[in-house]
């Protein structure tokens, strides 16, 4: 049980122009163990760059992440990831995408099995065991991918808008998906996302983060995650302060396009 | 110029004849059509009517211009009977007589008796000759007609030197030296010697299949190539796959091969062919090597393009789920390349198939090659034109069973 730390954090890019980018500066956050934080921001402004580096992807130019006391230097399986798509194994059936995690750790045929049979009634897919990836639709992939990353059991889950490719129906009832996963098992899940909807309805809490360079904002409470946990989704979004907080974001974030188009035009 | 209208016309009826039936058959409406777009490359699909009379029309052009046994309509054959006509002579005198000359024009191969001399009438006397069906022959009907006798007209017709003359059965033309050559009717149909008949050639198969050629069996000779092929192959992979991952894989490898694999890739594999004889020789060696040469720029590609083409995000989850370098090497590395082997393997056995054919042209002592350069050597058309067919089939099937295999051992290509 620990926490994610994120201590200070710059990135600077190099380009081969001689010119840098600096795509974060002084981002500091404190996650506790099972909490979910949303990342929203207008693109450019370092989210991916941020949950790289929290995936030890890459290594960031000042500062430290640190879970559970221990720094981050590179990928592990204490942190899982979700893609936004295409990073199943279209060679593997769907049984095998899920529990290539602990196959890779050595793990018994027998308990891999319960582990996954588990994971497949858990995301509705307990048909589909035997089934080649590349035959399922989006919506069905992405629940590949969550069960993938929580056959793993990592303390950590980065999801890089996860659900950024589905249809706006199916995005609803996957969201659903993620708050019922996130509250059953308790775990930490950073949340990148270009939806302000989305962020709202699952971040408990959730980070506005600025372009030029990436920086932290603004910073939210929210208690839509917890109301989306025993409510319809859309009740939530016609429950108090919802809409009023989206306009909020909304503006703010309009505010910064406008900004960075301001700085083009003058550039 | 007759075969290629022939063939534009069967075409065109088909189609017309077979767009027609089915314009009946099908329902047709809005919805029964896959795209109303049309440049729709998609909504294309082969007709596969079409497919069985175009192969279908080859043979009967073939059988129709090689008087074969199998097809009902023939073009006009060579002429074959007897064949005549006769000739004005002017002695020294100025004085003129005729005489007929009787030509038999037989079948190839037949040996049949001269025909009987024809009477003459004044000085002249009659001529008689025998040819083969499409050959022409030298007639000199003035040498026995007394001392000075020149020939002035055929059939009545005034005659000068090199003109030509049409006559029953073929044509005459008077030589300089005063002697006629007279040529029998080709008509239009192929001289065996030039293309067989398909009948001949499915008895040269049967022949062969039984007795083989050149003390090789049929499937000996074709066998020594498909060894020869995978041999090749088999090398080439094995030496390129691993090359090829390398290079994907590590820049020092990327950089130290590049120039290589890039300047010996456009280089034909028939270009080596001397060089390999120079350095290993005429016989399996040289083959086998030229082969593995052929393969290897092919392996080294696709194996490298199989690893540079996978997609981070795979590697990232990977990593991600725990796997070590070794594990992402062999569950998602060499997975995630295989459909791009495949299709390098595709095109490497056919190129194989292609340059060891041209190899035995060279030199070989068995194989499907030199089956066909021996037979040619021989003007054994018949053997000339199996081996091509047979190469051909051989060719294509090769390239179904790959696509087969594909399809079994790689079902996720190109839905990743």
């Amino acid at each position: 049980m620990s926490g994610l730390i994120i201590d200070n954090i710059s990135m600077r890019f190099d380009l081969a122009n001689g010119k840098a980018v600096q795509a974060l500066q002084n981002v500091s956050l404190d996650l506790k163990q099972g909490e979910l934080l949303a990342v929203l921001g207008p693109s450019g402004c370092g989210k991916t760059t941020l949950l790289n580096i929290l995936a030890g992807f890459l290594a960031p130019t000042e500062g430290q992440v640190r879970l559970g006391g221990k720094r981050v230097t590179g990928p592990g399986p204490e942190r899982g990831m979700v893609f936004q798509q295409g990073a199943l194994f279209e060679w593997m059936n769907v049984r095998h995408n899920i529990d290539f995690g602990p196959r890779m750790k050595g793990m018994a045929r027998a308990e891999r099995d319960r582990i996954t049979d588990h994971l497949l009634e858990t995301v509705g897919l307990h048909d589909f065991g035997e089934k080649a990836v590349y035959e399922l639709s989006g919506g069905m992939q992405q629940r590949v991918a969550l069960a993938r990353c929580l056959a793993n059991d990592p303390d950590v889950i980065l999801m890089d808008e996860p659900l950024g490719a589905l249809d706006a129906l199916t995005r609803e009832k996957m969201q659903g998906l993620v708050l019922k996963l996130w509250k059953e098992t308790a775990k930490t899940v950073v949340l990148i996302t270009h939806s302000v909807e989305e962020a709202l309805l699952l971040g408990e809490r959730l980070v506005v983060m600025a372009p030029r360079p990436g920086r932290i904002f603004r910073e939210y409470r929210l208690p839509f995650a917890e109301r989306g946990v025993n409510m319809d989704l859309r009740a939530v979004k016609r429950s108090e302060g919802f809409a009023q907080t989206r306009e909020e974001i909304l503006e703010m974030i309009w505010g910064m396009e406008e900004e960075i188009m301001g700085k083009r035009e003058s550039a | 110029m007759v075969v290629l209208l022939v063939y534009a016309a069967i075409f065109v009826v088909s189609m017309l004849v077979w767009g027609r039936i089915k314009r009946h058959r099908d329902r047709h409406d809005f919805t029964s059509l896959k795209t109303v777009t049309f440049g729709d490359e998609s909504a294309i699909i082969p007709d596969r009517v079409a497919s069985v009379i175009s192969v279908v029309s080859v043979f009967l052009i073939w059988g129709a211009f090689t008087g074969s046994r199998i097809v009902p309509l023939h073009v006009p054959g060579p002429f074959i009977g007897e064949a005549g006509f006769s000739y004005t002579a002017r002695d020294a005198s100025g004085a003129e007589a005729q005489a007929p000359v009787r030509i038999l024009v037989h079948a190839i191969g037949a040996k049949p008796a001269p025909p009987v001399v024809p009477e003459g009438t004044g000085f002249a006397k009659g001529d008689a000759a025998i040819v083969a069906a499409w050959r022409s022959v030298l007639i000199r009907p003035a040498d026995n007609d007394g001392p000075g006798a020149q020939i002035v007209a055929i059939d009545g017709k005034p005659i000068a030197v090199d003109q030509k003359i049409a006559v029953s059965g073929g044509a005459v033309t008077l030589t300089a030296k005063g002697s006629l050559n007279f040529q029998a009717a080709r008509g239009m149909q192929m001289e065996p010697i030039w293309l067989p008949s398909p009948e001949a050639v499915v008895a040269r198969l049967i022949e062969i299949a039984n007795n083989g050629f050149q003390n090789t069996s049929l499937w000996g000779h074709l066998g020594a190539s498909l060894a020869r092929v995978l041999a090749g192959f088999v090398l080439g992979s094995a030496v390129g796959i691993p090359l090829g991952y390398a290079m994907g894989l590590s820049g020092w490898f990327r950089g130290w091969f590049d120039p290589i694999v890039e300047f010996m890739r456009p280089v034909p594999p028939l270009a080596l062919i001397p060089l390999v004889i120079i350095w290993f020789g005429i016989w399996e060696t040289g083959k086998v090597v030229l082969l593995f040469l052929a393969a290897l720029w092919i392996m080294v590609i696709a194996a490298r393009s199989g690893v540079s083409g996978v997609k981070l995000s795979k590697i990232h989850a990977a990593y991600s789920l725990g796997a070590s370098r070794a594990q992402i090497m062999r569950h998602v590395i060499i997975p995630n390349s295989l459909p791009d082997l495949f299709t390098g393997a595709r095109v490497a056995m056919g190129v194989c198939w292609g340059t060891v054919v041209a190899a035995e042209l060279v030199a070989a002592q068995k194989g499907a090659g030199m089956m066909i350069i021996a037979a040619s050597k021989f003007q054994l058309t018949d053997i000339v034109v199996m081996g091509i067919i047979l190469i051909g089939i051989i060719g294509y099937g090769i390239d179904i069973a790959m696509r087969m295999a594909e399809r079994r051992l790689v079902p996720w290509k190109g839905r990743g």
